[in-house]
């Protein structure tokens, strides 16, 4: 299908979208619904044919954000089969809950993380690239850089103590279709 | 399935589809393991099956980096499809380590 046939027949999927849909979910925070949180928002997203670079940006700034509310806002740093001063991932019961949220407005994706852990005592300073509480988990600080890059918008509220949550909006259809054969 | 090998004082890491903070703890001690253990000298990552990661799989890189880069050992990165190589650039990391194909 050449890029111009792809374009207007994007168009009209997004002219007969409801004007409004959205969809929230609750899960517990660990590290095993990183990949379920990205794959949700991916499916919801899939009727409006987003690029392959669009799709993943997308999984890749819901990644970071669950995560942070995972391994930051609960603290629970240990991903499967690490074992160390604190238990292993597996045996931890009763953990935090992350809440994920996502709107589309026609062909604009608004998602929300919400974590009702410790919170952010510096929201500046976090947002910062290369900046991290948890050097030694071989954390890059990078998380919120990415959000920044792959999303149009990004808002963090936070308090120490009352959670954080992250507000992310996307635009589809932006990115550059490759014409077939190319 | 991640999968580790030592060929001529390389370290051989084979990365798995997803590279996430799920998997990312593994990854590292594993890793840290074999260059504490084995002589290990450079550190590669193959990206052959990976098809997504996210900022843990930055701090998975970095990390080993730190580790051998004192020592002179340097770490590359191959098989990377565009997906990757935009993560790898985006975080600069490119500058760091050498992606080859």
């Amino acid at each position: 299908m050449t890029a111009e046939k792809q374009l207007q027949q994007n168009a009209d999927v997004v002219e007969r979208l409801p004007w409004k849909n959205e969809m929230s979910m609750e899960f517990d925070a660990i590290s095993l619904n990183e990949g379920f949180a990205r794959v949700s928002v991916a499916a919801f997203v899939a009727h409006l044919n987003p690029t392959l670079d669009e799709v993943a940006d997308i999984k890749t700034a819901v990644s970071e954000a669950v995560t942070n509310a995972i391994i930051h806002g609960y603290d629970n740093v240990y991903g499967y089969s690490k074992h160390g001063n604190s238990q292993p991932a597996y045996l931890i019961i009763h953990p935090g809950k992350v809440r994920l949220r996502c709107c589309l407005e026609r062909d604009v994706l608004r998602i929300e993380v919400e974590d009702h852990g410790k919170g952010i005592e510096n929201v500046e300073q976090a947002m910062e690239p290369l900046y991290t509480t948890k050097p030694e988990y071989d954390r890059s600080g990078m998380g919120f850089a990415f959000m920044e890059a792959f999303m149009d918008e990004l808002e963090v509220h936070s308090k120490p103590g009352q959670g954080t949550l992250v507000r992310m909006v996307k635009k589809l259809g932006t990115y550059p279709l490759i014409e077939e054969g190319n | 399935m991640e999968d580790f090998q030592i060929i001529d004082n390389c370290l051989m890491v084979k990365l798995p589809e997803e590279v996430d903070h799920h998997k990312s703890s593994y990854i590292c001690e594993k890793a840290d393991s074999y260059i504490l253990r084995e002589e290990v000298e450079n550190v590669v990552f193959d990206f052959e099956e990976t098809r997504f990661m996210d900022s843990s799989g930055i701090g998975i890189i970095m990390g080993r980096y730190k580790k051998i880069a004192c020592f002179g050992g340097k770490v590359f990165a191959i098989h990377a499809d565009s997906q990757i190589r935009r993560i790898l650039c985006i975080s600069g990391l490119n500058k760091l380590i050498e992606v080859m194909d």
